[in-house]
């Protein structure tokens, strides 16, 4: 709860504080409102309390996932030093924009009520439009608002039809008490509660790209200038699966039956048009951009694994997830600013003019690819885990582990070009110290965490 | 302790050498592995040969909520891996004395690196760990074979990264299921623990799949046939030094794997599918000596007979009686050694000559009298002559499959005989004859290169001569092995 109301402070003292003349204090200032709201998020950890009359519940997962996503965003913002040095003038309102739209992420893992839920989704999605057109002169980035834009709106009317649905067939917003109505409970068939669900399953799965809804993602990655897509794949991504995982195991875990086959098709058609898709992408960017679609695949497999080992598979697979994609988007965003392609081809040489960046890559598609010594890994591990504990649904975890494998086919592109292609008119890519240090800060966790995982693998 | 000072010296030493600038790396990487070479001779020393049960066990905890623990130790099998593997890495390092690769530091790093994969793969106790360690094995090696080897190294060593990496995702979903199927200690449910493994009782038909799931990631890296398709391109393609890894001991991972992590977890899928393995290994035997026959390429002749080879090991292990696992793991060893000293005799004739081509080589016998003594005894270890390394295992070995049945016994035993006619080519077309334009002014050995071989003809004598001393110490543990099959 703090978080949220210190993020909204920060965020509007961040917008004044750029009137001044000098944008230099901004970054600093921002990052130290992000120290700042983890350290107090941390505060009410296994001190859980609701707000606002059952609005919200600031439990373990809520603080967990907070983390995560506070995190990531201090991660991302170092990334931002081109646009001051270029003394952009709207940087001010990108920070406050980011922080903002983390009071709607915040929401999305704490809902307790699916108006919160909502309103959530709609303060994290209009700060994303906003974003995504940000680079005004650049058609793409207008493309790409104007789509996530006209799509997003539809969804979150989608979202809005299926939670009014939910409304009339149990006569509550509130999570606890949609679980305890039960309409499912006699073996009823109840027409407006299932049609409800379907159509909240879809609108979350616009939000957070699964197949078949994921049509937006690419485009819309693209076109945004990278260091906001770095945030979509990341802390946009991270909220909503655990928002919909929230939400499917608290409000509707008793009619499992009701979304089981509807949730187990979306993670196979997610797992498959992601990797699939991946494979034949000409530039890194929408690689990634498939890669996130996938990853958010391999994240639903927790939701239908429902099962006591779930809470810390989604948690792990989703904190690695992040770190490997800022690292992943990160050096992108410096390679394509200082060579102006964000093809398989400016990464080549890259092992010759920067081995720190070769390697910090190299380190995160491994992670992202899932092979040992990276958080990635035990991420997978404790996915395909939890998936195999339920018993029934080893075949799932045979098609993942045969996705996972074409996974390594694209991701080890990026390594190949790097380190085994001449550089050719490639330059040296300057880093600021900023971002350096991010990115050996990520580096070490994802292996840190490869190494020993116990050390976050079970604190849910 | 000592095993867990083996399993993190050279990954510390790899840290170390990463620092030295210039040639001098590769200075400090040999005596580092010769440091590791030390160790292993110091828990030999301290092994109980008698015993068969695992010792110089460490049991940490892991991921201690899910019962896995990092647990390591070694038994019979295991020591004579890592024998083999830290014997084999210094003579590896030497022998790239010679060569001036760009960017050494990283180049004896990642060797030094991947020793400690390939000890983490030897020494493993727990599911997770092997698996563990069996990627950190892959990717060092990745990288030196491709960006230093040939001209397609790119393609071909992509093709042998997804591949294998293929293959050992298939493992770790099978090492989930099973870990599953355990009841573990203490908080958590379930174990990884090889113990564990080896004490559930699954129906017939999961150990079916979980076979082929195992056997998969097991065969694309030995390689048995058909899953040996990576394998000709990639070890033509590597540079020698990573040709001579992949070969002489990477490949022993595989068979180590199914010793340590097939036979004795599914014996009853084993049963089910042993006759199609060992008619695959058969089948492998012969069409790879049959292609080498045909191979004008010296590196790809060796790839091939390679091939053969560990056809053969892996139909003996398959039999599942004593003369055939003991032949495994002794020919493993002896493997190992000759097929080091293969490439590395071409890597010499390489280098002086620029080519590879059987054809445009020829009597170097008469320039290099030393060379073609040594050439000679490794490829008389390789044809399994009597008195020789490859005699005692290829005996143990035809023995075993001989007494599975006869009939697979005999034409397994067309190895001797087609592996006598492709290594005779071979050594006929290059070192007799007369001298072609390129072997005109051929050099005899120097002390580098002696001081490699020498080490390794004395092993293709040892073993031949005292295999006693290396089946000694793997028979209490092939025992206990097969008291764990047959249980």
């Amino acid at each position: 709860m703090t978080s949220i109301i210190l993020l909204s402070v920060f965020g509007i003292i961040n917008l004044f504080v750029g009137f001044m003349k000098s944008k230099k204090i901004l970054l600093p200032l921002a990052l130290l409102f992000l120290v700042v709201v983890f350290g107090t998020n941390l505060l009410s950890w296994n001190n859980g309390q609701t707000y606002f009359n059952n609005m919200l519940t600031i439990d373990n997962y809520a603080v967990a996932f907070t983390g995560i996503m506070v995190l990531t965003t201090l991660f991302i913002l170092p990334f931002s030093q081109r646009y001051i040095d270029a003394e952009d003038e709207n940087l001010a309102e990108y920070y406050s924009i980011l922080l903002f739209s983390l009071v709607g992420a915040i929401m999305m893992v704490a809902f307790e009520n699916m108006i919160m839920l909502f309103v959530g989704v709609e303060i994290l999605s209009i700060a994303m439009y906003v974003l995504a057109g940000s680079n005004k002169r650049s058609l793409r980035s207008n493309e790409a608002a104007l789509k996530y834009f006209l799509m997003g709106s539809f969804f979150t009317g989608v979202l809005l039809f299926g939670i009014v649905l939910i409304y009339g067939a149990t006569g509550s917003f509130n999570i606890t008490e949609i679980s305890a109505a039960n309409v499912m409970a006699d073996g009823t068939t109840n027409t407006m509660f299932i049609l409800g669900l379907l159509i909240l399953i879809i609108g979350i799965s616009f939000k957070i790209s699964a197949a078949p809804f994921h049509f937006w993602a690419p485009d819309v990655y693209e076109g945004t200038p990278t260091l906001f897509t770095t945030f979509m794949a990341t802390v946009v991504k991270t909220a909503g699966v655990a928002a919909f995982y929230k939400l499917m195991h608290s409000a509707f875990g008793d009619s499992i039956t009701a979304w089981y086959p509807t949730m187990i098709a979306i993670t196979v058609l997610t797992l498959v048009v992601g990797n699939i898709g991946a494979v034949i992408q000409p530039s890194v960017k929408r690689m990634l951009a498939y890669s996130s679609i996938s990853h958010a695949g391999y994240l639903l497999m927790t939701i239908v694994a429902f099962n006591d080992l779930s809470d810390n598979a989604i948690f792990f697979y989703s904190l690695s997830y992040a770190v490997a994609s800022v690292m992943s988007f990160g050096v992108l965003k410096l390679v394509s600013d200082e060579r102006r392609d964000e093809s398989f081809a400016a990464f080549n040489g890259l092992g010759k003019t920067n081995p720190l960046l070769a390697f910090v890559m190299t380190v995160s598609m491994f992670s992202l690819a899932g092979i040992p010594l990276t958080a990635g890994f035990f991420g997978k591990l404790f996915v395909f885990s939890a998936v195999v504990a339920t018993g029934n649904l080893m075949w799932l975890v045979v098609l993942a582990v045969i996705l996972a494998a074409i996974g390594i086919y694209y991701y080890i592109k990026v390594v190949i070009a790097m380190y085994m292609q001449p550089a050719g008119e490639n330059t040296k890519v300057p880093v600021s110290s900023f971002a350096t240090l991010v990115l050996i800060i990520c580096t070490v966790l994802t292996i840190l965490l490869g190494i020993v995982p116990g050390l976050v693998s079970d604190i849910l | 302790m000592i095993t867990a000072l083996l399993l993190f010296w050279p990954a510390l030493a790899a840290l170390l050498v990463l620092l030295i600038k210039g040639q001098g790396a590769k200075k400090v990487a040999f005596v580092a592995a010769l440091v590791e070479f030390a160790l292993a001779i110091v828990a030999t020393t301290g092994f109980n040969a008698a015993d068969g049960s695992m010792q110089y066990e460490l049991n940490l905890p892991w991921v201690e909520s899910a019962g896995i623990g990092f647990h390591i130790g070694m038994d019979g099998i295991s020591l004579l891996m890592v024998l083999l593997t830290t014997f084999l890495v210094p003579l590896i390092i030497l022998s790239a004395f010679k060569h001036d690769y760009k960017d050494p530091n990283i180049f004896y790093a990642l060797i030094l690196f991947m020793q400690t994969g390939l000890i983490g793969v030897f020494v493993a106790l727990d599911a997770f760990v092997f698996y563990f360690f069996w990627e950190v094995a892959l990717i060092p090696i990745y990288f030196v074979a491709a960006i230093w080897g040939g001209v397609n190294r790119i393609k071909v060593t992509f093709k042998f990264f997804v591949y294998t990496i293929f293959g050992s995702l298939f493992m770790l979903a099978a090492f989930v299921y099973l870990y599953f199927q355990t009841t573990g200690t203490g908080i958590a449910n379930h174990s990884s623990d090889v113990q564990a493994f080896y004490q559930l009782a699954l129906s017939a038909e999961s150990q079916s799949w979980i076979f082929w799931f195992l056997f998969i990631a097991f065969a694309i890296k030995m390689p048995v046939f058909p899953f040996h398709t990576w394998q000709p391109d990639t070890y033509t393609e590597s540079p020698t030094q990573a040709t001579m890894l992949l070969s002489g001991i990477m490949l022993k991972m595989g068979i180590y794997g199914v010793l340590r992590w097939l036979l004795p977890v599914v014996p009853m899928g084993v049963s089910q599918w042993d006759e199609l393995v060992l008619i695959l290994s058969i089948i492998g035997i012969i069409y790879a000596s049959v292609i080498a026959i045909r191979q004008h390429d010296l590196k790809r002749l060796i790839a091939y007979s390679s091939i053969a080879h560990v056809g053969l090991i892996a139909a003996g292990i398959f039999t599942l009686n004593e003369q055939g696992l003991q032949g495994g793991v002794i020919q493993m060893l002896s493997h190992g050694i000759n097929v080091t000293g293969l490439f590395f005799i071409i890597d010499i004739i390489y280098r002086r000559t620029n080519t590879r081509e059987i054809t445009s080589l020829g009597g170097i016998t008469q320039n290099a009298k030393t060379l073609s003594i040594f050439f000679m005894i490794l490829l008389l270890g390789s044809v399994a002559l009597p008195l020789t390394n490859g005699f005692v295992g290829e005996f143990l070995l035809l023995m075993g499959v001989y007494q599975y049945n006869a009939w697979f016994g005999a034409v397994a035993g067309l190895t001797i005989i087609l592996g006598a006619v492709y290594m005779l080519r071979m050594f006929q077309g290059v070192m007799f004859g007369t001298k072609s334009e390129v072997t005109e002014g051929f050099t005899d050995l120097t002390m580098n290169e002696k001081a490699v071989l020498i080490p390794l003809v004395i092993m293709v004598f040892w073993i031949g001569l005292f295999p006693n001393t290396f089946l000694s110490i793997s028979e209490p543990a092939v025992m206990n092995l097969m008291t764990i099959i047959n249980r």
